[in-house]
């Protein structure tokens, strides 16, 4: 049975409506981009943390609802999520430990500290997510029920 | 129509592409070293060895940005998908590989630089230009890391598979190609902003 064969009986990727996780990857990046722009933007003097935090609550929030939206996935790849998942978390984990050692290094410390870190965690745990869903949506699979191959 | 008869040229053509690696392990060493070298630079505070890295890094991040944007994507857009899947298989795991070391290269030396020469106090005259310079690395990181790395990755485990999706290429390729574009229209205005620093 060729690909193509496999393709006529399992869910074709290509036709198969998925929800907007990356819009929604891309609008948590955003406001993980603006919290720290606006931190760094008042460098090296200390900058109110409220803003910061206000975008970094709404990147969480907006990366929560993708993992939501991810997992109530039906007849999706998850092998291949997981695998390149894994892969590009060890990636930007490395990226992630860089930047965390910048920050040290230049004597950040405290709630500032903290708040930075946090928002290094969700630009860490972002990234990983679109790579494997973009992945993962164009691999075939097997309908689990008759309704959900349309 | 067209597509598919194309899908199904590019699908016959499987047997003669080459083997499609995700990440080109042999370049990993020269990444570690080039890192090595970023993090050295750092830990010494040294302006020579920040500056190099700054350079050339962002010398090669413009450069390759507009190249692609304005040169290869166009030249791309109007090949054949069995072209580029032909292309691709040899140019997406280099750009894996190359794109994140330079960037990483050229944004952890350019912040320590702005921090040694004292671009990033408010009352810098030119900290302006440093803070509008965050905003268009904001801009591009959005566009590379949400829209362009994921499709470059997809594109390349759809060249693994035994008859790649001609369909499934197309569409990630055009999201490749339209990115390059908007990251190269963003690095001319990097360019204003960085001679505007440096004057």
């Amino acid at each position: 049975m060729t690909t193509a064969d496999l393709q006529a009986v399992w869910t074709r990727p290509f036709e198969r409506r998925m929800p907007p996780v990356t819009e929604i990857g891309a609008a948590s990046m955003v406001a993980v981009v603006v919290g720290v722009i606006y931190l760094s933007a008042y460098l090296p003097k200390r900058a109110p943390l409220g803003v910061a935090v206000a975008m970094f609550v709404i990147a969480a929030a907006l990366q929560l609802t993708n993992a939501v939206l991810i997992a109530r996935l039906r007849d999706f790849a998850w092998r291949r999520f997981f695998q390149v998942a894994r892969w590009a978390l060890l990636a930007y984990a490395v990226i992630a430990g860089v930047i965390e050692y910048a920050f040290i290094y230049d004597h950040t410390h405290g709630d500032l500290l903290v708040v930075m870190t946090f928002g290094l965690v969700l630009f860490m745990l972002n990234v990983p997510v679109l790579i494997a869903f973009t992945v993962a949506r164009y691999e075939a699979t097997r309908p689990s029920s008759p309704s959900s191959a349309a | 129509m067209a597509v598919a008869a194309e899908a199904g040229r590019a699908s016959e053509s499987a047997a003669q592409r080459p083997s499609v690696q995700i990440v080109p392990v042999k370049g990993l060493p020269i990444v570690a070293l080039v890192l090595a070298g970023v993090v050295v630079a750092i830990t010494r505070n040294q302006t020579w060895g920040l500056t190099f890295c700054h350079v050339v890094g962002g010398g090669l991040w413009t450069g390759i940005d507009l190249f692609v944007g304005f040169v290869v994507g166009p030249i791309l857009a109007r090949m054949t998908i069995a072209a580029r899947v032909e292309f691709s298989t040899r140019f997406m795991p280099m750009m894996l590989l190359i794109m994140p070391t330079i960037v990483t290269m050229t944004l952890a030396a350019g912040f320590q630089l702005a921090r040694l020469e004292g671009f990033l106090d408010t009352s810098n005259p030119r900290h302006g230009w440093v803070v509008a310079s965050f905003c268009v690395v904001g801009v591009m990181a959005v566009i590379a890391l949400a829209y362009l790395e994921p499709a470059n990755v997809a594109v390349l485990f759809e060249l693994r598979k035994l008859e790649p999706d001609g369909d499934v290429i197309a569409k990630l390729m055009r999201r490749f190609v339209y990115t390059a574009g908007i990251t190269g229209v963003m690095q001319i205005s990097t360019l204003l902003i960085m001679t505007k620093l440096a004057s």
